[in-house]
C-alpha cells in the first residue's frame, strides 16, 4: 500500500512575514483555505508561483512560502502570462482584487483568459478600493457614496463572471469567503484545469465596505440567495430546494418548483461548449441582495497557449533542425572580398 | 528608327554613386532597391542604403506625400554613410520628381519615367506646368524615358493585362539601372523566380520588363556611356548584406546561445520595430519565444515575468511604447531582474514621423521612470553594429542583473551596410550562473535564501528561478530590505537600496572611449548612435582640407565610459550633433561642466556629411 498522507502540511505554506491584512479582512480566510488546500494538491513549493498586482489582495504571495511577485498594478496577469510561456512547467496563480483586475488590469486579465494561458486568477472581489482608503471599484454599485464619490459613483459594475465568459474564459467558477470548504473545492478545480481559470471570490472589506455581501453570504441568507451550481444537476436551492432556475425566453429565471416540476429546471452543464447558457446564469443576479449562483459556471477543454506556442517551437526544430548560429547569419546570401 | 543592335558604348569607371529610386508608395520601389543593394554588394562594392517611406501603406497616389524612395550609395572604397545627394534619381512619376529633386547634385542624373508625365499626375504633384518642358530641369542630366508603355510592350506577349502589366515597371527601371552600372542579370532572374515563385505570370513580366529596360540603355541611344564601379577593397572574409533591425535580431539570438538562455520577446506591433518581432518569430527553431502581447504594457510585463523564470528576455518598441513601458522598467529596476528594451527612436512626440529617424529618447531612456530607477543605456552606430550592441546589452544586464535599454533608430533599423561576418566561436561568453543553493544561515545556524545579498565585485543580487529547491522567496515592487529581500519601509535602508541601485549602475564595465581621427587635434566631435558615419565621414573630409579634428563615439550612454571627462576635456572645442535638440549635450555639460556645444537636426532626415563639415567649420572659426 502507498503512502497517501501529504508530503507538506499547511504550516509548510505559510512564510515567516507577519500578515498584514486588517483584523477581520476576508482575505484571512482565502489566504488559509490556500494553505490548506495546498497539501491536497500534492504539488511542490518549489515548483508553485504567486503572482499579484497592487491592492490589499496583491499582498498574498508574501504569505505563500513559495515563488512570488508582488507585481505592480494590473499587470499581473501579463506578468504571469510571461512566466507560463517561458516556464510552462510552473504551476502559477495570479491574485487581485477588483480593482486591480476588472479597472487597471482590466484588458490583461481579458487577453489572458482568451488566449487560455495556463495561469490560475482568484480575483478578490470586495466591490471598493481597499489600499487606498475606501473610492469606488469597477464592481461598485451605481449610487455608491464613497470619498470619490460624495454624490454617489456614476459607473455601471462590471460582473466579473459575465466579463470573464465574454472574454472566452475556459474556466469560470465563482464563491466567498464565508465557506472554506467551497473556496478549496473552486481553487483545487482551478488548479486542476488546464488553461486560464478565474475564480470570483466575494469577499469581504470590513474597513471600506462591510457587509456588502451578507445579503446572500451571512449564513441565514444563504438557503434563499445562494444557488450552488452543480454539474448534471437540476439548479435548485433554498432550505428545501423549493426553488430553482430555468430558461425562459432566452434568459434565466428563479421559479419555485412547487409551480413548473423538477423536470422543466435547467440541468447545469459546466462543460457546454457555447457559454451562453453560462452567461445567463451569471446574469440571473444585479447583486448580492437576490439569488446568486456560486459554483463552476464554465469548464471546457480548450487549447493551452504555452502548450501551443511549445509545439510550434518543436514544429520549427523538427522542420527546419535546430537554429545554427553561423547559419543563420548566412541566410540571406553572402559574398567573399 | 533605333537599330537594334548593341552599341559599343564607352564603359567609364566611377569610384562612386548614389542612386535614389523614387516612385508611388505603390511602385515597388524599396524592392527595386534593396534587389539593385544586393547586386551590388554581390560585386564586391561597399555600400549604404537609405529607405525612406511614408507612414501610410497607400498614402494617395502620385502625391507627394505617397512617395516612396531608397538611396543606394555604392562604391570602390570604404564608406560609412549613404551619401548627401543622390547622383542618379530615378522618378516614376512627376510627384517622386518633384519631392527628389531638389536632393539631386547640380548636373546629376535624371531618369524619367515620361509616361506618368499627364495633366492629372502632374497636376497631383502641384505642377503647374510640365518640368519636362518648361526648363526647370536645366542643369540636370535628362533621361526621359517611356517605362509604361515599353513595359507594357514587354510584357504584352506573355498574356499579361495592361493594367498588370504595369506593375512590373519598377523591373524594366532595375533593369535600366543594371546596365547602366554593369550588374549582371542573372542574380535578379534568381531573385525574381524565388520572389515570386508560384506566380508563372509575373515571374515572366518581371523578367520581360527586366530585359526590356535593359536592352534599353544598350540600344536606345540616350546614354553617353554606362559604368563600372570596381570592388571595395575590404578587409577579407565572408560579407552580408544587413539592415539594423535584422542585425538586432539576430544579435538577440546570438546573446541566448552565447548565454545558453532560451529566448523569450514580449513586443507590440510598433513602426519602425516591428520588424524585429518579425525577424524574431521566425527564428523558433533558436527556441525563440515571442508574445505578440495586447498592449506595450503587457509586452513589457510578460518580459519581466520570463526574466523571473530565467529567460533572456526582450521587449522591443518605439518611443512612445517605451513610455507606456516605463511603469514595468519601474519594477525590473526594482527586482534587479535581466531584461533588454529595444527602443527603435522615431521622430515625435506623439505618433510624430513614425517612419523618420530621430535620437530624442536618450533623456527618456536615462531618466524617463518614476523615481530613481536607473538602466544602462547602450546604442548602435551603424546597422551592423546593431549585432554587437544586442549582445553587449545582453552581456550588461545578466552579469549585473538590470533592465537595459538599448537606443536604435528609423535610420539604422532599415539602412543596409555590407557586414564581415564574426566568427560565432569567438563570440564573448555572456553566460551567468542561476543562484541554486543557501546563501546565508538564520540565527539557528540553518541554510537560508537572501534574494538581495549582492555579488560584492558587481553589486548583482543572485538569481534564483523558480523551480529551485529550497530557495523559495517573494520579490516585489515594495521597497526591500537589503539582503533578505523582506519588506521594508525602514527610512534607512531605502536610502541604502537607492544607493546601492545607483552604484551597481554606475560601476559597470564599460570599455574607455577612444580618439578617433587627428590624436593632436584642439577640435573634437562627439557622437553617438546612428551619427556616427557622418560624422566619420566628415571628418575624413575636414582631413582632406587640411583641417586637424578628432571623434569621439559613444557606444555606451550611461554609464558614461570612466575617461570621457578626462577626454573631452584635453579639447579646446568639443561639438555634438545629435538629432534631438542636445541631449547628450545636456548629460555632458552636466556631468563634466564641459562646454559641449550642441548642433542639432530634427527633421526626420539623417545628417549628412556636408552638414557636420560646415557645422565643424563654422565652430572652429567661431572664437
Amino acid at each position: 500500500m502507498t503512502d497517501t498522507s501529504p508530503r507538506t502540511e499547511p504550516a509548510d505554506w505559510a512564510t515567516d512575514q507577519e500578515v498584514r491584512w486588517c483584523p477581520g479582512c476576508g482575505d484571512y480566510s482565502i489566504l488559509t483555505a490556500m494553505r490548506m488546500l495546498m497539501p491536497e494538491l500534492d504539488v511542490d513549493r518549489e515548483n508553485t508561483v504567486f503572482i499579484s498586482g497592487i491592492g490589499c489582495a496583491a499582498r498574498f504571495p508574501y504569505y505563500m512560502n513559495t515563488y512570488g511577485m508582488h507585481g505592480i498594478h494590473g499587470r499581473a496577469p501579463a506578468i504571469a502570462t510571461g512566466l507560463a510561456m517561458a516556464r510552462p512547467d510552473l504551476d502559477i496563480w495570479v491574485i487581485g482584487g477588483d480593482g486591480d483586475m476588472m479597472s487597471i488590469g482590466g484588458n490583461h486579465l481579458i487577453h489572458s483568459l482568451r488566449r487560455n494561458v495556463n495561469i490560475k486568477i482568484l480575483l478578490f472581489n470586495n466591490m471598493i478600493y481597499g489600499l487606498t482608503k475606501g473610492q469606488f471599484s469597477p464592481t461598485s454599485e451605481v449610487g455608491k457614496v464613497t470619498k470619490s464619490s460624495p454624490m454617489g459613483s456614476l459607473d455601471a459594475p462590471f460582473n466579473p463572471v459575465s466579463v470573464a465568459l465574454g472574454a472566452e474564459a475556459s474556466f469560470v467558477a465563482r464563491t466567498h469567503d464565508m465557506d472554506r470548504q467551497h473556496m478549496m473545492d473552486m481553487f483545487r478545480r482551478a488548479h486542476d484545469h488546464k488553461g486560464a481559470s478565474i475564480v470570483e471570490v466575494f469577499q469581504n472589506c470590513n474597513v471600506f465596505n462591510d457587509g456588502a455581501w451578507e445579503g446572500i453570504t451571512k449564513k441565514q441568507n444563504r438557503d434563499s440567495n445562494l444557488i450552488t451550481l452543480e454539474h448534471g444537476q437540476p439548479i435548485r436551492f433554498g432550505a428545501d430546494g423549493e426553488f430553482g432556475v430555468l430558461v425562459d425566453n432566452g434568459a434565466a429565471k428563479v421559479v419555485s418548483v412547487a409551480d413548473v416540476g423538477v423536470d422543466a429546471l435547467l440541468v447545469h452543464d459546466e462543460h457546454k461548449p457555447d457559454p451562453s447558457t453560462a452567461f445567463m446564469l451569471s446574469r440571473l443576479s444585479r447583486g448580492p441582495f437576490e439569488p446568486t449562483p456560486i459554483g463552476v459556471f464554465r469548464a471546457i477543454e480548450r487549447i493551452e497557449y504555452a502548450t501551443s506556442s511549445t509545439s510550434q517551437l518543436a514544429m520549427a526544430h523538427e522542420n527546419q533542425g535546430s537554429g545554427d548560429l553561423a547559419s543563420l547569419l548566412r541566410s540571406r546570401g553572402t559574398w567573399q572580398v | 528608327m533605333t537599330d537594334t543592335a548593341p552599341r559599343e558604348l564607352p564603359l567609364q569607371e566611377l569610384d562612386e554613386v548614389i542612386i535614389r529610386f523614387a516612385g508611388d508608395s505603390g511602385d515597388g520601389m524599396q524592392l527595386t532597391g534593396d534587389q539593385f543593394t544586393s547586386i551590388s554588394a554581390a560585386l564586391g562594392n561597399d555600400l549604404a542604403t537609405l529607405p525612406e517611406f511614408p507612414a501610410e501603406i497607400r498614402a494617395p497616389q502620385g502625391t507627394l506625400a505617397g512617395v516612396s524612395a531608397f538611396q543606394v550609395r555604392i562604391s570602390d572604397f570604404a564608406i560609412t554613410t549613404p551619401g548627401d545627394a543622390p547622383t542618379v534619381l530615378v522618378a516614376m512619376n512627376p510627384a517622386a520628381l518633384k519631392a527628389q529633386v531638389k536632393n539631386v547634385v547640380q548636373g546629376g542624373a535624371i531618369i524619367i519615367n515620361t509616361d506618368a508625365f499627364n495633366e492629372r499626375n502632374l497636376e497631383k504633384a502641384g505642377y503647374d506646368s510640365n518640368p519636362l518642358e518648361d526648363g526647370s530641369l536645366e542643369g540636370y542630366r535628362t533621361y526621359p524615358v517611356p517605362m509604361s508603355q515599353i513595359t507594357r510592350d514587354a510584357v504584352a506577349e506573355h498574356g499579361v493585362k495592361p493594367r498588370d502589366a504595369e506593375r512590373s515597371k519598377n523591373f524594366f527601371a532595375l533593369g535600366l539601372i543594371s546596365w547602366m552600372y554593369t550588374r549582371p542579370v542573372e542574380p535578379t532572374m534568381e531573385f525574381i523566380s524565388t520572389k515570386f515563385s508560384g506566380k508563372e505570370l509575373v515571374i515572366k513580366a518581371n523578367e520581360a520588363a527586366f530585359h526590356a529596360g535593359y536592352n534599353f540603355g544598350e540600344t536606345a541611344e540616350l546614354f553617353e556611356s554606362h559604368y563600372e564601379i570596381k570592388p571595395a577593397s575590404l578587409p577579407s572574409g565572408e560579407y552580408t548584406n544587413v539592415n539594423g533591425n535584422t542585425a538586432l535580431a539576430w544579435g538577440c539570438v546570438a546573446a541566448g546561445q552565447l548565454a545558453r538562455l532560451p529566448v523569450f520577446l514580449g513586443s507590440y506591433p510598433i513602426t519602425p520595430a516591428s520588424d524585429i518581432l518579425h525577424d524574431l518569430s521566425a527564428l523558433k527553431n533558436f527556441g525563440v519565444r515571442t508574445f505578440q502581447a495586447e498592449d506595450e504594457i503587457a509586452a513589457a510585463a510578460s518580459a519581466v515575468g520570463a526574466a523571473f523564470g530565467g529567460a533572456l528576455s526582450f521587449t522591443t518598441t518605439s518611443g512612445p511604447g517605451v513610455a507606456l513601458k516605463g511603469e514595468s522598467l519601474g519594477l525590473a529596476v526594482s527586482l534587479e531582474l535581466p531584461l533588454i528594451v529595444i527602443d527603435i527612436q522615431r521622430g515625435g512626440p506623439s505618433t510624430g514621423l513614425p517612419t523618420k529617424p530621430e535620437q530624442a529618447d536618450l533623456l527618456m531612456a536615462m531618466y524617463g521612470r518614476h523615481s530613481e530607477s536607473p538602466m544602462p543605456i547602450v546604442a548602435p552606430k551603424s546597422p551592423a553594429d546593431c549585432f554587437n550592441a544586442a549582445i553587449e546589452a545582453c552581456r550588461i544586464a545578466l552579469r549585473y542583473r538590470t533592465p537595459v535599454m538599448l537606443l536604435s533608430d528609423g535610420y539604422l533599423a532599415t539602412s543596409s551596410e555590407p557586414w564581415l561576418l564574426p566568427d560565432v566561436d569567438s563570440l564573448p561568453d555572456i553566460g551567468v550562473d542561476f543562484h541554486t543553493g543557501f546563501n546565508g544561515t538564520n540565527e539557528d545556524g540553518e541554510g537560508i535564501f537572501l534574494p538581495y545579498l549582492r555579488d560584492p565585485e558587481t553589486l548583482a543580487r543572485p538569481w534564483a528561478i523558480p523551480g529551485t529547491p529550497d530557495l523559495m522567496h517573494r520579490i516585489g515592487g515594495i521597497e526591500k530590505e537589503d539582503g533578505s529581500g523582506n519588506i521594508s519601509y525602514d527610512p534607512e535602508n531605502h536610502q541604502k537600496m537607492v544607493d546601492l541601485r545607483a552604484a551597481k549602475i554606475e560601476a559597470i564595465d564599460v570599455p574607455d572611449v577612444e580618439v578617433a581621427g587627428d590624436q593632436d587635434a584642439t577640435f573634437c566631435m562627439l557622437g553617438w548612435g546612428s551619427t556616427w558615419g557622418a560624422i566619420d565621414a566628415a571628418v575624413d573630409r575636414l582631413q582632406q582640407g587640411g583641417k586637424k579634428v578628432a571623434h569621439v563615439h559613444l557606444s555606451h550612454l550611461n554609464p558614461l565610459p570612466k575617461n570621457l571627462g578626462e577626454v573631452l576635456a584635453a579639447f579646446d572645442k568639443v561639438i555634438c550633433p545629435e538629432m534631438n535638440d542636445g541631449q547628450l549635450v545636456n548629460l555632458v555639460r552636466a556631468k563634466y561642466l564641459i562646454d559641449v556645444k550642441p548642433v542639432n537636426k530634427m527633421n526626420g532626415v539623417p545628417f549628412t556629411t556636408a552638414e557636420i563639415e560646415s557645422a565643424a567649420l563654422q565652430a572652429m572659426d567661431a572664437s
